[in-house]
């Protein structure tokens, strides 16, 4: 699988460079049936792992008909595990937002010592596997975690509840929106803004009018990214859910549920859900990289600022 | 602005949960193993049923929790706040009470070790029995693939292990023989899943492997979800008698005010209508001498096996999870040698 995996990369490589070279198969330097190979791998390749799996979602969840697949999103308990997923999304998402904003203006315009340990922190969800951010709410959270006894006494719930499985959200998409804004503020400069203070504006002004109309297309990105990574957690949700049908599960651990009940058709038909989901974030986040790729265009013809 | 709707929301959410403890509003978590899903399903609509026929103005909920056994006492002693634990083994019901949440001698509360059911563990095969599996020594020839759950992680394949073990026993072999037979078994064992419910997928939807050890429940279950037509129960000539106890957790309830409700809860699974629940759902009811339409029916439906328990050929839970599987203990030895 490895070696395919090569293939495909050095076929897009390869296809990236056929356009811009002069007289098309005479500036190739590889022989036509090598380039065919190589996309045709890439394609199935491609086809194999992405396309048919995709496929094969709504092919089960439409098995038994229109019928059983609408009844299967009108139960309760997957009404109630779309509920939450939105809940979820709708409380970390804009978290995310505010804290993502404030984090790049910071790191990418200001110069403050920690600012390194800050990057590496923002990256930590990155690299810690979700079981993991789900565990370590356990530990402090539970009963026998750090806070246990304090939130027992108070008859809080964090963990086995919303609480918990909107503070796993957050931590596994903590670092979405401010990845994606760093590298575009940087290399936006300061200038503007400076521009903006000189001029008597003051930092909200600023903020408004400067940064955020700079940022706008990056930030829709990230948000988008964001939500679909809120609403499809497994892992993280999962350890810290208690999986209780029709109050702490979403919809992922619904999934899981309906398969584990031999409920295949219910299961996927849930699972297309997701599937569709991820599937309109990818179409929004097309549109928006080309919207953005051509404002870039437009506002900057000779330099190529996001490349 | 978005904050502040985030916060709503949080605040709903949390609502959502606290709010349902008025005067006769009561909700029930009942926190569960895999298998029992379906059973729990059918008991708790019909025991709401009752329970608010016998108290008027009462509103019933009872939640439903399911996972690996294991797993799922760890949530309760985590903070999961389950009312009852209606689990695979007593051991787990074992590691919630020495947590204190509730007592230990939880299985001398309710009848017949405190389990409302029983099942045990036969052999799924497919259909017409290729491999010709028969028995308990069917398992380790060469060539046949046997599907377990792992039973580091998964109560069902704790007692597949422990009825294999029994077999050899039982059959005049010492503890050396059964340790060798246990090795020649899980060296037939291509794919260990953390769950029965996994092992169940991985053998009747993925098609692997030539023997499912099952519960019984499970196995009749699988049977009749996903077609009598493609695989069959073989029953051995002796196995384990599984004993999936039942406990109030008496932490939650006292300070819930559900003890009453969830006493009652339990005690329905003892009733008539309960133990028929359990039959209907291919679990061995504890009470049939007292019902003899139901023996009569018990008798036609699961085939007669001679059960040895856990107490009597190992002497106990605690004992078993030691020597057997705990770090270093004779499964891991047996499963490092593969």
């Amino acid at each position: 699988m490895a070696g395919s995996t090569t293939m495909a990369t050095t076929s897009t490589l390869s296809l990236h460079q056929a356009p811009g070279a002069k007289g098309g198969s005479s500036a190739t330097t590889e022989p036509a049936f090598v380039c065919w190979l190589l996309i045709g791998s890439a394609l199935a390749f491609l086809t194999l792992f992405l396309f048919v799996p995709l496929v094969a979602v709504f092919v089960e969840a439409l098995r038994k008909g229109f019928g059983p697949f609408f009844a299967a999103l009108v139960e309760p308990d997957a009404v109630s595990a779309i509920k939450l997923t939105l809940i979820t999304a709708a409380i970390a998402v804009p978290l995310n937002l505010v804290f993502g904003v404030s984090a790049a203006w910071a790191i990418a315009k200001f110069q403050f010592r920690g600012k390194q340990f800050l990057i590496t922190l923002i990256d930590l969800p990155f690299s810690v596997s979700p079981v993991i951010a789900g565990l370590i709410y356990v530990l402090i959270f539970g009963a026998n975690g750090w806070f246990g006894t304090y939130l027992q006494d108070n008859d809080i719930k964090i963990i086995f509840a919303v609480p918990g499985i909107v503070l796993a959200t957050i931590f596994v998409t903590f670092p979405f929106v401010a990845r994606e804004l760093i590298p575009l503020m940087e290399a936006q400069g300061s200038e503007e803004e400076e521009a903006a203070r000189v001029l008597g504006a003051n930092g909200f002004q600023i903020f408004w009018k400067v940064t955020l109309p700079n940022i706008k297309w990056g930030l829709i990105y990230g948000v988008i990214l964001c939500n679909a990574r809120a609403m499809g957690e497994f892992g993280a949700v999962s350890v810290v859910s208690g999986h209780i049908r029709g109050l702490t599960n979403t919809l992922p651990l619904h999934v899981e549920i309906l398969y584990n009940e031999y409920n295949f058709s219910a299961a996927f038909a849930t699972a297309s859900l997701l599937a569709l989901l991820a599937l309109v974030t990818l179409g929004l986040k097309s549109i928006v990289e080309w919207r953005s790729a051509k404002l870039i265009d437009a506002d900057a013809p000779t330099e190529n600022i996001q490349k | 602005m978005v904050r502040k709707l985030a916060f709503s929301l949080l605040a709903a959410g949390t609502f959502g949960i606290a709010g349902t403890a008025t005067a006769a509003d009561y909700t029930l978590l009942n926190v569960s193993y895999d298998p029992t899903r379906e059973l729990y399903q059918d008991v708790n609509t019909r025991f709401i049923k009752q329970w608010e026929a016998k108290n008027p103005g009462d509103k019933l909920t009872i939640r439903q929790s399911h996972g690996g056994s294991g797993k799922q006492a760890r949530s309760v002693i985590d903070g999961l706040e389950a009312d009852v634990v209606t689990l695979a083994l007593g051991y787990d019901i074992d590691a919630i009470a020495e947590r204190g949440l509730l007592s230990k001698d939880y299985q001398k509360k309710l009848p017949n070790n405190a389990s409302p059911y029983v099942s045990t563990i036969v052999f799924l095969v497919r259909k017409g029995n290729p491999k010709n599996i028969k028995d308990w020594n069917d398992l380790i020839k060469p060539g046949v693939a046997v599907i377990t759950p792992n039973p580091k992680t998964s109560g069902g394949a704790r007692w597949n292990y422990l009825a294999a073990w029994g077999y050899v026993l039982k059959n005049g072999g010492n503890e050396a023989q059964a340790k060798e037979f246990i090795g020649k078994l899980f060296k037939n064992v291509p794919i260990l899943d953390t769950g029965a419910r996994g092992s169940t997928t991985t053998f009747v939807e993925r098609g692997q492997g030539d023997v499912l050890l099952a519960w019984e429940n499970e196995a009749y279950l699988a049977v009749k979800e996903l077609g009598p037509e493609k695989f069959e129960i073989v029953t051995p000539s002796i196995s384990i008698l599984a004993e999936p106890p039942v406990a109030v957790v008496d932490k939650v309830v006292d300070k819930r005010g559900t003890r009453k409700i969830a006493q009652a809860y339990l005690e329905y699974l003892y009733t008539p209508e309960g133990q028929e629940l359990a039959f209907k759902h291919y679990y061995r009811p504890a009470l049939t001498e007292k019902d003899p339409f139901l023996a009569t029916r018990n008798k036609n439906t699961f085939t007669k096996v001679k059960l040895f328990s856990i107490d009597e050929v190992f002497g106990g839970w605690s004992k078993v999870q030691k020597a057997h599987f705990g770090d270093g203990g004779i499964f891991d030895q047996i499963y490092e040698k593969k």
